[in-house]
This record gives structure tokens, sequence and C-alpha cells, in this order.
């Protein structure tokens, strides 16, 4: 039997998912990022813009300057290419606050795990981290890579308030929230560096296919690295990939 | 330049284009108008590209006053009067607010948002080239948020004309909102799929520029409520835990973990997103051929908006109701 992917799903009139599957995979996330790559390179007229998740690539396109039929064939045709070499990801340094005020529920996620808190940070800032999504709210990084050790279910009961630079782990991810928005994930730090800026160029820090690591840093460094950053200092380093 | 000074206005009212492209990959999603046919005929009828900017209200009233000189405004959408001293002002025409001169919008009578097309346009610095407010991302300009009293924008300055002007239009159908099934419809039971297409659904008055949501029977997944996350796209419906639908408009998450059952095809969405809450909506499955003939069509529709602008003959045209 062939495998049904990547199959075409319809998404209204005017965008296309190419989906590649239905977990999280490494793999299926460099396809994605792959064909999202050859779409940049080797651009079809009418495509508008792409949008990289998981498992898949959102193709958003005008209906007035190319068909439904024409799109999913010169689509499937590229997402079936083999591995073109795509860019290499940056590696960024990511500071995060961990525990206290910055991160309430870091006690309970090691309470679950039967970790001390430290080493629920070490194994946490100890990981290498990839970026496989932007989305949902500007900036909102998703990581892949989390020790499994860590991985704690979504709160019950969301918070409606979760501050702007919450490290959190959702299930089996870790992420980045840039910005003030309701959350059931578990916080375990803050890090002040802006994932979306609306007021510093670049905008974005991050690209899918970027890797994150994070470091600790003590509270008391908060104040200064949170005014750096509102200035426009991306505060994360770049690192040789 | 002459500046709008924003007397009082409702919560919904807020500088809106045609959104934001190019950044929904990182998260950041297009806002823009929610009824983009009003917001080209109101820009058509100041002389303004069809995706300029203007001011999009709620149904609520809302009241602008004219500084530093006279300034023309236009207003296109839900069915309301507005007054500048002794005339009255109806949708789908245009009108001069002299210096000094007062613009009261009365409540909508039906449909949800109205815009204010503005002659010589509204001034300020576009991100990803709009201007649209996203308050949660606190962009928009020149207030990256919803307008307030005290509020002033700087706009075009506008001369009297002998004559005003307006856009004939058909009025717009009743029919069933049309869908394209997917991309998640198979994550739905046959059933619930069978029951999306024929309940009247009613619009919950927890909606907003986010989503509407759709009141009714419960929809059941065939197999959990949870997805990879995937993207989502302006009139994406998707099912949430609780079976009842969400169709998520201009200021939606740029991706989701919920399923999609359908999406609205790009030609119903203005209409759609005039539903007020408590209204009735039914939807219609159409194949993608047919969604795609009516997108071009809608959007011959808007790119053609200006060709349908004439002059308004005072005495004929007063009185008569707008497209909703």
């Amino acid at each position: 039997m062939t495998s049904p992917h990547p199959r075409l799903l319809l998404s209204g009139d005017s965008a296309l998912v190419v989906e590649f599957g239905d977990r999280i995979d490494p793999e299926l996330n460099r396809r994605v990022l792959m064909l999202d790559a050859l779409l940049a390179r080797e651009p079809i007229a009418g495509i508008t813009e792409t949008v990289p998740t998981y498992r898949s690539l959102l193709v958003h396109y005008d209906p007035t300057r190319i068909g439904h039929a024409e799109i999913s064939e010169r689509l499937l045709e590229l997402a079936s290419r083999e591995s073109e070499p795509q860019r290499q990801g940056r590696r960024w340094r990511v500071p995060v606050v961990y525990g206290g005020e910055f991160g309430i529920d870091l006690e309970a996620v090691a309470e679950r795990a039967g970790l001390t808190t430290d080493e629920v940070v070490a194994l946490h800032s100890g990981g290498d981290y990839r970026v496989y999504m932007l989305g949902f709210l500007p900036g909102y990084t998703y990581l892949g890579g989390l020790n499994p050790r860590l991985a704690t279910p979504r709160r019950e009961d969301p918070r409606l308030e979760t501050p702007a630079g919450t490290v959190g782990i959702g299930g089996v991810q870790t992420g980045i929230q840039c910005i003030l928005a309701p959350s059931g994930w578990n916080l375990l730090g803050r890090t002040p560096v802006r994932t979306y800026h609306p007021h510093r160029d670049p905008i974005f820090l991050m690209e899918p296919g970027d890797y994150v690591t994070f470091f600790p840093v003590p509270a008391a460094r908060w104040e200064a690295l949170e005014r750096a950053a509102e200035a426009g200092d991306p505060v994360a380093e770049v690192v040789a990939a | 330049m002459s500046l709008i000074i924003v007397d009082s206005a409702g919560p919904a009212t807020s500088v809106q284009d045609a959104g934001r492209k190019g950044a929904q990959r990182y998260g950041l999603t297009t806002s823009g108008a929610m009824d983009s046919l009003s917001l080209a005929i109101a820009n058509a009828l100041v002389g303004r590209d069809k995706d300029a900017a203007a001011i999009e209200m709620g149904p609520l009233s809302a009241s602008f006053t004219a500084r530093k000189g006279g300034v023309r405004l236009s207003l296109a959408g839900a069915d309301r009067v507005g007054r500048v001293g002794s005339r009255s002002v109806w949708p789908n025409e245009s009108f001069f607010l002299e210096e000094g001169t007062n613009l009261v919008l009365s409540p909508a009578r039906s449909g949800m948002f109205s815009y204010l097309g503005v002659e010589g346009g509204i001034m300020g610095e576009p991100v990803y080239g709009s201007l649209s407010v996203s308050a949660r991302a606190g962009l928009g300009s020149p207030y990256p948020r919803p307008l307030r009293a005290g509020d002033t924008l700087e706009v075009g300055t506008a001369q009297p004309a002998e004559s005003e002007r307006r856009c004939k239009l058909a009025p717009a159908t009743n029919g069933p909102i049309r869908v394209v099934l997917g991309p998640q419809d198979d994550a739905m039971t046959p059933e619930a799929v069978s029951l999306f297409l024929t309940t009247e659904w009613r619009l919950s008055p927890k909606s907003d520029r986010m989503g509407y949501r759709l009141e009714g029977p419960r929809l059941t997944h065939a197999d959990g409520f949870n997805i990879v996350s995937d993207g989502n796209v302006a009139g994406s419906i998707q099912v949430p835990g609780n079976g009842q639908p969400l169709a998520l408009l201009a200021d939606r998450g740029t991706t989701g973990g919920y399923p999609k059952i359908a999406t609205i095809i790009t030609a119903d969405l203005s209409r759609f997103a005039q539903t007020q809450p408590g209204g009735r909506v039914r939807f219609a499955a159409v194949p993608i051929e047919e969604a795609q003939q009516e997108a071009r069509a809608f959007a011959a529709l808007l790119a053609g908006i200006a060709s349908r602008v004439e002059p308004l003959v005072k005495g004929i045209a007063a009185g008569e109701s707008g497209r909703f």
C-alpha cells in the first residue's frame, strides 16, 4: 500500500494544506520546511503566503491567478521531491529566569516528575530544541526536543492571563510565549527575549528550523535584561550553527 | 491635513484596511476589515483604493467631529443612519463634514459592522503593509488599539462639492452561507457533518473579531478533538471539545489544534460577518470549483466597485436603505 502522504486538504477556496503526516515528528517537520524552502526558491505564481506548522504547510493563494487543479498538481510534484539541502538553522541561546514568581508551576512540574526543581531546570536548560513552528500568536515559538521526563499535561483550568516571555511546558512540547495571553501550559520561567517586537528590526527573531538552548539567569538580572530587550536588543545570542 | 476627533465610539471601533500579509508564518494574523465588500464600497465613494484604511465600527452609536478643515466621508456596511446637523446620512453614500461639525451615527438596525471611508486617507505608519489594528499584537496605526473618545486621526482635507456620490449594488442575498468541507471534516463523524449542514445555527453573543461562536446541537468528533496544530484561514470553522462550531475571522490565531470541519467561501465571508448575535445561520457545502468561481466573481466585483459609483441626486436616494 502506498503512503497516504503527502496529501492535499482543502482549506477553503484560497488555501490548501499540504499534509505530510499527523504527528509531532522531526522528519515530518523537516519535509514541511523543505517544501517551504523550495517554494521560496521556485515560486509558483499566485501563491501569496505560506505557513509552516509541525506537520503540514498551509499555502495561501489567489484563485484569480491559479486554480485548484493546477496548484494541486504543482504542489504535489514539489512535495514529493526528495531532499534538497535546506537553510541551515541558526542556534539561539536564550536566558530564562526559572521558578518563583517567574515560573509559578516549576514546583508542580518537579513534583509530578519526581525531581527536584534544580533537576528540572538542569534538564530543561540542558535540552537542544528545534523550532518546529511559530503560530497561534505573534512570535509564539513551538519547540520540539523536550526531555520526556519533563512532559506535563496542559492544565485543566487554563489561566486567562500569562505574561509575555513565558517559557512553559504543554504535554511533550515546550515553547516561548511572546505576548500576554491566556494559556493552559505549565509555566517554568520567563525570558526577557522578545521573539516578537513590533518596534524592532527585525520584528521577529526566529525562523522555523532554528535551534534553541536555554540558560538560567538569576532573578536579579531580570530588570536590566528586560530593559535592554524593550529597547530593541535581542538579548538572545546566536551561536555558531 | 484635517483632523477627525472621536467624540464617542463603541468598543468595536478601529482603523482597518484589507489586512496584513506575509507574517502569518510568524504567528501574526491578518486582521483587516470584517466585511471587505463594505470596506471597498466605503473607499470607492471617496475615491480611495478598495483596500485602503477606513474606520470600522460595531453596531453601537458613534460620533465624530471634523477639525482644522473639512473632511469628506462615506458610510457603508450595516443598516444605520447618521446625522450631520439637520441632514441625514445613509449607507452607500458620501457626505461632507464641515470643520467644527459633528457626525452622529445611530446604532445599526441590522448588520454588525459599518465603515467610514475618508477622502485623502487616514495617516499612519503601516506594518507589514497595513494600518489595521490588532489589539493583541499591539499593532495598528495611528493607535495600536480600538479607538475611544478623545482620539484624533489625521486625515486628508476636503472641499465641499456640488454633488456627493452613491454606490449602486444589488441587495445581498439571504441564502445559506456556503462552505467548502475540510480540511478535517474526516475528524468528525459523518452524522456530525450532515448535522452541521442541516442545522439552523444561532450566533452566540460571545462573538467578536476573532471568531463567531455558533450554538446548536453538539457535533461529535470521530476520534477525539485534538489534532496536531495546523494553519487557520479566515472562515475556518473549527469544532472544539464542546462540539459547538467556532468560525475564525479577521483576528484569528494563525494556527490551531482543533479539527476544522469546513471553510466559509470568500464570497460569503462579508455577509457572514454582518450576522448579529442571536441571528440564525445555515451552511451549504459547495464543490471547490464553484467556490473558486464565486471567489473570482467576488474579486471582480471588488476590483470594479469604483465603476458603480455615481453622482448622488438629492431627493431620489434619500431614505433608501443600505445593502444590509
